[in-house]
């Protein structure tokens, strides 16, 4: 049955979200929290940690939460619900759907969902950041201000701007992450 | 199967397997190594057709190197193709995850790396608001989409707050179903090109 469920589940998330990368995380998140398979706390663990691994997001979250559900299995079915979706529509449109892409119908709904999406991935960061810097993202919850993850936050957020203006181009994610690993260390310890 | 299109398959999946190895980040640096390796290296596709095939990975669900790799994958040997890609560029990402996910709640209890995570967590909501940012400023903003953006955005963070369960399938779903009512209206007009 969990087997099945972790298959649909991801199946769903695999079929909706479109943009890829982080547009896949208030998806999952929303659904993995409404099946009570993580905390909101194991949700922003993994992503710390999912992070530092290469390959689609999509995909760790899948491979992870499957096998903590149910072992091998559980994350062999989740990864291929993930996937299939996506699979099956673009060798559709490879196939016999490649006209209906330039139809402005198809368009349309296509560039309708854009905005819903970057408002999703936007109070995503939102209500993450709530949670981590002011220990609660509801208002049944009391608010606790961690002022050191506010300095880490503060840090991250100088350096990649400075990095910016100073080099005229983007500071690597990882180079950031590693950054604030140590910084947590210092910090948390 | 004769020998040579079973030479070409193993070629595409051993490639893809590569790729999917030393993608770190995910998303569009997997494009850029997918660009670099099949255009300029391996000259299995045309810009053109690569950049046409991107467009259609980024406008569909699911992750857009998978995406790509299907594509591609089809144009160069059919369906088996896209089969050997699309497993190919997946499977160091699943075999990695695999061998974490057994060790993470090993892990997780040392001290030092719990610390290191929590640096790491405010870091990803940093890197989640850019990314958003990004997508922010590539978007078309006419009014529809200010309407749409505003209130996906207050609804999830009121629903946040409040504790109402709202799926985010909603979201995707409602904008879907506005931009076509809309477009049906002529209220949204196709930009010329």
């Amino acid at each position: 049955m969990i087997l099945l469920e972790l298959f649909w589940v991801f199946f769903r998330v695999g079929a909706f979200t479109f943009g890829g990368g982080y547009a896949m995380v208030p998806l999952i998140s929303d659904a993995v929290l409404d099946y009570g398979w993580m905390t909101e706390a194991e949700i922003l663990n993994f992503l710390a940690m999912e992070t530092v691994i290469p390959g689609p997001i999509a995909i760790n979250m899948a491979t992870f939460i499957g096998f903590q559900r149910a072992g091998f299995i559980g994350s062999l079915l989740a990864t291929l619900g993930v996937v299939l979706p996506s699979f099956i529509v673009i060798l559709l449109i490879a196939t016999v759907l490649k006209k209906y892409m330039d139809n402005p119908k198809v368009v349309a709904v296509l560039k309708s969902i854009r905005p819903a999406v970057v408002g999703l991935i936007l109070s995503t960061a939102v209500t993450m950041g709530m949670s981590t810097l002011l220990g609660s993202k509801t208002l049944s919850q009391p608010f606790s201000i961690d002022p050191m993850s506010f300095v880490i936050f503060g840090i991250v957020i100088a350096l990649s701007f400075g990095y910016k203006k100073w080099k005229k181009k983007q500071l690597s994610s990882l180079i950031l992450i590693c950054i604030s690993a140590v910084l947590g260390i210092v910090f948390f310890m | 199967m004769n020998k040579e299109k079973a030479k070409g398959l193993l070629n595409l999946f051993l490639c893809m397997l590569k790729i999917g190895v030393v993608a770190f980040g995910g998303g569009y640096a997997i494009v850029a190594l997918l660009e670099t390796e099949l255009i300029t290296r391996r000259k299995w596709v045309t810009h053109d057709d690569f950049m046409d095939m991107v467009g259609i990975a980024e406008s569909t669900p699911g992750p857009i190197a998978t995406n790509t790799a299907t594509f591609v994958g089809y144009r160069l040997y059919g369906v088996l193709g896209s089969v050997a890609a699309t497993v190919g560029v997946c499977l160091p990402a699943f075999i990695l995850m695999y061998i974490v996910s057994v060790f993470y709640n090993m892990f997780k209890e040392i001290a030092i790396v719990s610390a290191a995570f929590k640096g790491i967590q405010i870091c990803v909501i940093y890197l989640i608001a850019s990314a958003g940012f990004r997508m922010f400023k590539k978007l078309k903003k006419n009014t529809f989409a200010w309407i749409v953006l505003t209130l996906t955005f207050c609804c999830m963070i009121l629903s946040s707050l409040f504790e109402w369960n709202i799926s985010t399938l909603v979201y995707v779903f409602t904008s879907a179903v506005a931009g076509f009512v809309c477009y049906m209206l002529g209220i949204v007009k196709e930009e010329q090109k």
